[in-house]
């Protein structure tokens, strides 16, 4: 049982990071409003399904394309609604929430909503760890969720948009003056972040079939796993996402699957009565507001 | 020869400045008319359920209902607080009257009043830790939490689980069933707008527009916020409440993201803020989403582009347009 | 001997991810005191003034105000104490007229027990405040919405909003900035008349002369750091404050 729990903690886990990042990415780390996520996200794996089924596109090439598309089209959503409402915190968050909203239930109307909805695994096969089968598909989930938060980590911290993109959360004016360009380098947060979904989509969804509510739950998931690691930071997705994962699978192998979900209730309730801003959020409140 | 737009005061508004107001039929009826045709089309409306049918009266109740929910949201942004999530309130007050109704078998004339009070007080505490933080953060924990909610009655399996508890005492008649929607309605909404203009409104809105300042004039912003919450709760559970023996259902669905969707888009729809706005379209948008019954789910894309697209061009809603249009008049002026 | 002294900061440090705001600033004010507080540009003191007040926390140090130690504390429970402040950027409610403006602070319970108990009629005592601070009560602009004051009146309505607390310790950060000669002229001798009346007052000024006028002491900042601590005049002779606002005689040599 244990490795089991091990294993599976540690893909789950990795999965709730993986979802977490190009969120936080976006909304925790830039300041941009990004809760248009969630469609972004089953918006990426039925565009991939349509690729591969209608066009027929060789698996790598719809992979990319996809990926490509979903992130110009977050660069292209900052540019035609979010700039014109650009410091209204109300508005950004309305005006994307309704775009997610909007994107899922187009869908749900065209009757994407049966089974034969699936996106194909990366590679067949499984192989024994611990006595324990791990299936390839999970196997490069723990891959690539790992080598994105390494990533994430350096590009925010090292290169220099992904520190512009950190400045124009601080504060935008000291960002202007530093030559950064707001506009273009918000828009380019919220196209890194909707790409970051789209690949976390690709990998995540053949695990299952691509359902509608799933998008509104990776909202959720996203937001779950800011709140409790701290919106804005990289090691807080982390963490909150390890903490999550194995808690959630613990509680679905010795309770029910069902509770799986009243883990994230229990850990916001939480969380909001300890540590308001998070694990490794900074408490901003008291702060100045200049 | 250049023009350029010019906005005046129509000469009956100017007229109607302070007690001349009082000088003529005329101006008494153009000060009186918006307020009280209103509420006396509301109020006649449900006389007429046997010349509309039954069916009209039904989308009455539920578009009450809605621009309930919808003024509780207002009062809320008021404060400064954007609630993605007013089906919390609703759900929570559907719940508790429910329990009420199904545990103890109380009448709906006590379990209404206190699954509104329940509701509200429930709410209102499950959103203490956040009333401190960012109003964005506080957006997010709103949208999650009757998400949340809902999975874990599915989970537990209290409160009847998925199946929900049914066969819950009905309303009296007919005309309760009308007019207790109706007249909480008016309520709220002449309370509501009441309120936003004492000087406890005054504080409130200062809290939204400029925290800072309440907060170095000695004021704990968080415990206002707090009450803020609650009164709107009262409404939003309320609405719950009373829905919930209206159908004399109560189960999942009352946490339904539509309870959340509605009212934000009624409000941005109307004018955020102006507690008449956020009515007005609500009867704008339910009737018109029971015309366009056929269209199924579609209906909710059609919301979101409505939300997109006033928060984007038409930021200050309906009631505003309206209301400049009633006092004011445009004429092209020739320049230099 | 039990400590009198009215307001106290011992070693209060303030750093902005890496930026050293405040370094180790100590200073202390005695009752009916008129401190000033200057520095060139980016010495820290309004920085120092949201340290005493509470919209920022110090890193280290501790502020004691009447024996209490109200380091950290939250603004609001600050501002109950009795210590008001304005702000360097005025933003009044613009849609609402100037006596208005003050009805927020009308509403404190800190108010309610100075009055022993009843808000009694806010709005008379708006106006009354407002008078006070120069709003011509017979031209009605007490009335006039904010939106259309101009901006010396609109410090003025800052002053007023900070009056309406009944404060025991009043801190004006840069209330002169943007106000014109006449204007200044016609606010120094309000602020002039609470000190004289007893009020412990701290200002934040660029403009020396005026300050001069009425300080009893002046406290110079550098970089975060106090280097001066004195009378006016004394603290003008300063070397170390010399250099500070106008650079040492060294550099000039090498310009």
């Amino acid at each position: 049982m244990l490795p089991s729990i091990i294993i599976y903690g540690l893909v789950n886990s990795v999965i709730l990071a993986l979802i977490a990042m190009g969120f936080s990415l976006t909304f925790g780390i830039s300041g941009v409003a990004n809760f248009a996520y969630g469609g972004f996200y089953i918006l990426s794996g039925y565009l991939v399904w349509m690729l591969l089924n209608y066009l027929k596109f060789p698996f790598i090439l719809a992979i990319i394309v996809s990926i490509g598309i979903v992130g110009l089209l977050g660069f292209v959503t900052y540019w035609l609604i979010l700039l014109r409402v650009r410091g209204i915190a109300l508005s950004e968050v309305i005006a994307s929430f309704a775009l997610g909203v909007g994107i899922l239930e187009l869908f749900r109307w065209m009757g994407f909503v049966t089974y034969e909805f699936n996106l194909p695994y990366l590679k067949k096969g499984m192989i024994l760890i611990g006595g324990v089968p791990v299936d390839y598909q999970r196997l490069s989930i723990i891959g690539i969720g790992l080598a994105s938060v390494l990533f994430l980590y350096f590009f925010t911290h090292h290169t220099r948009i992904g520190l512009a993109f950190r400045g124009i959360a601080q504060n935008e004016r000291t960002a202007i003056s530093l030559g950064i360009k707001s506009d273009r380098t918000a828009a380019l947060s919220l196209a890194f972040g909707s790409a970051m979904a789209a690949v976390a989509a690709i990998v995540i969804l053949p695990l299952g079939i691509i359902s509608i509510n799933l998008g509104y739950e990776v909202l959720l998931i996203a937001v779950a796993v800011g709140i409790v690691g701290g919106l804005e930071s990289v090691p807080g997705i982390l963490v909150a996402s390890l903490i999550l994962g194995y808690v959630q699978v613990i509680t679905g192998t010795y309770l029910a699957p069902e509770w799986m979900m009243v883990v994230y209730l229990a850990a916001i309730v939480l969380i909001l009565a300890i540590k308001p801003s998070g694990l490794f959020g900074k408490f901003k409140e008291l702060e100045e507001r200049v | 020869m250049k023009f350029r737009k010019e906005r005046l005061d129509r000469g009956i508004k100017a007229r109607c400045e302070d007690i001349f107001a009082l000088s003529s039929y005329r101006e008494i009826l153009y000060l009186a008319l918006p307020r009280v045709l209103p509420v006396a089309a509301l109020l006649i409306l449900p006389l007429l359920k046997d010349v509309v049918g039954l069916y009209w009266e039904k989308v009455l109740v539920i578009t009450c209902a809605i621009a309930l929910l919808s003024l509780s949201w207002d009062l809320m942004a008021s404060v400064g607080l954007i609630s993605l999530g007013q089906a919390l309130f609703f759900g929570a007050g559907a719940y508790i009257t429910g329990f009420l109704n199904y545990t103890f078998k109380l009448p709906p004339i006590l379990t209404i009043p206190l699954g509104s009070l329940g509701g509200a007080f429930f709410c209102t505490l499950l959103l203490l830790p956040v009333l401190r933080l960012r109003g964005v953060y506080f957006a997010i924990v709103t949208l999650t939490l009757p998400l949340l909610l809902a999975r874990f009655i599915e989970t537990t399996k209290i409160l009847g689980g998925t199946e929900g508890m049914s066969a819950l005492s009905p309303l009296p008649n007919i005309w309760v069933e009308l007019y207790v929607p109706v007249v909480g309605l008016l309520v709220c909404l002449f309370g509501f707008r009441r309120l936003i203009n004492e000087d406890y409104g005054l504080v409130l809105q200062g809290i939204r527009d400029n925290d800072r300042a309440v907060m170095s004039g000695a004021i704990n912003i968080n415990m206002f916020k707090a009450q803020a919450v609650f009164i709107a709760g009262i409404g939003g559970a309320f609405t719950g409440a009373f829905m919930t023996h209206y159908y004399r259902f109560v189960g999942m669905p009352a946490f339904a993201m539509d309870y959340s969707i509605l009212p934000l888009t009624c409000a941005v729809l109307g004018g955020v803020g102006t507690f008449a706005g956020p009515a007005i379209g609500a009867f704008i948008l339910v009737p018109l989403s029971e015309v366009l019954r056929a269209f199924g789910t579609l209906r909710v894309v059609f919301y979101s582009a409505i939300l997109i697209i006033c928060v984007v061009g038409l930021p200050e809603g309906i009631f505003h347009y309206i209301r400049r249009k009633y006092h004011q008049f445009e004429r092209m002026v020739e320049v230099g | 001997m039990e400590d009198k002294t009215f307001l106290k900061a011992e070693e209060v440090s303030k750093n902005f991810g890496g930026v050293a705001a405040i370094v180790r600033v100590s200073f202390s004010l005695q009752e009916g005191e008129l401190l000033g507080i200057i520095g060139p540009n980016g010495s820290g003191k309004t920085t120092l003034v949201n340290l005493l007040t509470g919209f920022v926390k110090p890193d280290s140090g501790t502020v004691i105000y009447r024996g209490r130690n109200i380091t950290g504390k939250m603004p609001y429970k600050i501002a109950e104490l009795g210590i008001a402040r304005t702000f360097q950027m005025v933003k009044p409610f613009y849609q609402l007229s100037a006596f208005k403006n003050l009805i927020i602070p009308l509403y404190s319970s800190r108010v309610k027990k100075l009055r022993g108990g009843k808000y009694g009629d806010r709005d008379n005592v708006a106006i009354d405040l407002l008078e006070d601070v120069g709003f011509e009560r017979d031209s009605f602009v007490p009335y006039k919405v904010a939106s259309s004051l101009p901006h010396g009146y609109l410090k003025r309505l800052e002053l007023a909003r900070c009056l309406a607390l009944r404060p025991d310790l009043l801190i004006l950060d840069e209330l002169f900035s943007g106000m014109s000669m006449s204007e200044v002229a016609s606010t120094l001798p309000i602020i002039e008349k609470l000190s004289v009346e007893g009020l412990t007052i701290i200002m934040v000024e660029h403009r020396l002369k005026e300050l001069f006028r009425i300080a009893h002491r002046v406290i110079v900042l550098n970089f975060g750091c106090k280097i001066a601590d004195g009378p006016p005049r004394q603290v003008m002779e300063n070397d170390a404050v010399k250099a500070a606002y106008l650079g040492s005689e060294d550099e000039d040599r090498d310009a």
